[in-house]
């Protein structure tokens, strides 16, 4: 094996492995190589203890109840809004709504934005390059309103065709929505550019976030970005918190997503007043422990810094290039210039199913398969590939182990 | 033998490298499509029969090693066998890459689809072993829809 890269490290790995409990974990009795960071990523031990002490100390519901458990589980949760504002430079922290995830995210903007407003021959405008959760949505909406689904092509190396985008814009284009980075490929879109189209055709945009908070600085208000959702439990936080960031304007004009307790200012049989934004979104009790987590991995991140954070990953990025580049066997699918550090592949001989296993049983963790973006498998003209995707706590013998393993794959199916 | 090894012996990987019983059937009786939505694997199995017995299984499709080799292996095991025996076989089958029966019992009743008991280590891969089998199933009974995994 080579020797690893003699630049001087960005940070101090083995302190920030030391954060992740799971990484200490042995798999099959090997070592942990975790490589599905696209997928999920693993969690700091501050976002557990932020957990853990919650629901110990703070454990009450929000915004209603005048006793001191209610006050601080208000203050949690309304402080996890803040700095969310703070991470995206969001104008207002009203602009950032909880939600589960990436997908109800895209889901909120598609029911509570599009679907009122859409008519027949309206049309909407998605990548080929999407996540299921950026194409059903839209299609749901499409079915309700009669209005038409539109999809910017891409090309071999998996980088969208700006001249086709543009060609498909017009006065009928009502929403333009595009991944940020593409969870199958890795491809960064230049959505600022995409966005700025889309406007100049009257459209709203949206970003689906969820493959690029976690590995570069995004900025709502540069982005000029209608929508923007993303994931806490790929950004190092838990499962079941994401933000939808909406431009206020946006947001106030919308009709409520759901009904129920918290998202109404007066009720009665004859007429309900709804709550302002964000509140209007959030129906019912939220997942507050998940908010004040999601504060604890926006912390954590913060802290390390995004900008070290990408210079990280895009070093080992470049490592796992180059040592996979020795492996005559490995065909990299997505080859765009501007790439995050996501690694898809195939193997002539072997199928990505029987890769991921033969990694497995080697402590290398990776996905294997269509990756909810079945449409750009078909355009790419694979049925799934194996995909590597590194986080900030990733090494150079996370990556040296995955080489090895791909040896074993050639050795094993020749 | 480690659990890898037990997984890919050489009879699976032959059988993923060189499918037996590989392309269409002519004047089948039964043809249906399964499909793993999760890996995208696809299978589609053709049978003829004579009387109550199989005469020929032939399969077409894209997969891991795994599924290849099951729909291969199935293949060549369900030739000559009774509907009755088909169905005990199948039985038998799901028993050993599921609960793990044990490999050399399974032999016996089995034949060479014993090569699968490795499987049973793997639960994520169950699946992509018995999709073939499924899939015949659905071939015998003529059922148009799509069997899936899920």
């Amino acid at each position: 094996m080579r020797a690893a890269p003699a630049n001087p490290p960005i940070y101090n790995i083995e302190k920030i492995r030391g954060d992740f409990p799971a990484l200490q974990e042995l798999m099959r009795g090997k070592p942990l190589a975790y490589l599905d960071n696209a997928a999920t990523t693993q969690k700091p031990q501050a976002v557990l203890d932020v957990i853990q002490n919650y629901y110990v100390s703070s454990n009450a519901n929000i915004h209603r109840a005048v006793h001191l458990l209610a006050q601080r589980a208000t203050e949690a949760y309304e402080s996890a809004r803040e700095k969310t504002r703070q991470f995206l430079n969001a104008e207002r922290a009203s602009e950032c709504v909880f939600v589960r995830g990436t997908t109800e995210a895209v889901n909120l903007a598609a029911n509570a934005y599009a679907r009122p407003r859409l008519k027949p021959g309206d049309e909407i405008v998605v990548s080929a390059m999407e996540h299921h959760s950026n194409i059903v949505p839209w299609q749901l909406v499409c079915q309700a309103t009669g209005a038409r689904l539109r999809v910017i092509p891409m090309n071999n190396r998996g980088e969208l065709i700006m001249e086709e985008y543009e060609a498909l814009l017009n006065e009928k284009t009502q929403i333009v929505s595009v991944v940020h980075v593409s969870n199958a490929l890795g491809t960064v879109n230049p959505v600022r550019e995409i966005g700025r189209m889309a406007h100049e055709h009257g459209a709203v945009f949206m970003v689906d976030g969820a493959q690029a908070v976690q590995h570069m600085r995004v900025d709502v208000q540069e982005l000029n970005a209608d929508f923007y959702a993303f994931s806490g439990h790929k950004l190092y936080g838990p499962t079941g918190i994401g933000i939808l960031y909406g431009k206020h304007e946006h947001l106030e004009s919308m009709e409520p997503y759901e009904g129920g307790g918290e998202m109404i200012l007066s009720v009665s049989f004859e007429k309900t007043t709804y709550n302002d934004p964000p509140h209007k979104f959030e129906a019912g009790t939220p997942n507050i422990a998940g908010a004040a987590a999601l504060e604890a991995a926006l912390d954590y991140v913060m802290s390390l810094g995004v900008e070290r954070i990408a210079a990280h990953e895009k070093r080992l990025l470049e490592y796992a290039h180059e040592t996979l580049s020795f492996n005559r066997r490995v065909q990299l699918v997505g080859t765009a210039a501007e790439k995050a550090s996501v690694i898809s592949f195939v193997m002539d001989s072997a199928h990505p199913h029987d890769i991921g296993t033969i990694l497995d049983s080697d402590g290398v963790a990776i996905r294997t398969g269509h990756h909810c973006a079945q449409p750009a498998m078909e355009r790419l003209g694979v049925p799934a590939t194996a995909r590597a995707s590194i986080g900030l706590y990733n090494t150079t013998e996370d990556i040296d182990a995955l080489a090895r393993s791909l040896n074993k794959v050639a050795e094993i199916f020749g | 033998m480690s659990e890898l090894n037990e997984l890919y012996q050489q009879t699976i990987l032959d059988h993923n490298r060189n499918p037996r019983n590989y392309g269409v059937l002519e004047d089948a009786d039964g043809e249906a499509d399964g499909h793993n939505p999760l890996c995208g694997d696809k299978v589609r199995i053709y049978i003829a029969l004579e009387g109550d017995t199989i005469r020929s299984a032939r399969f077409e499709g894209v997969g891991c090693a795994i599924s290849t080799a099951s729909a291969s292996l199935m293949t060549e095991a369900l030739e000559g066998k009774t509907l009755d025996e088909a169905e005990e076989l199948f039985a038998g089958f799901q028993e050993l890459v599921t609960t793990g029966q044990d490999a050399m019992d399974a032999i016996e009743s089995l034949g060479k689809l014993a090569v699968f008991a490795g499987v049973r280590a793997y639960p994520m891969r169950v699946k992509c072993a018995t999709l073939a089998w499924h899939t015949f199933k659905a071939a015998l009974n003529q059922e148009t829809a799509t069997v899936t995994t899920e």
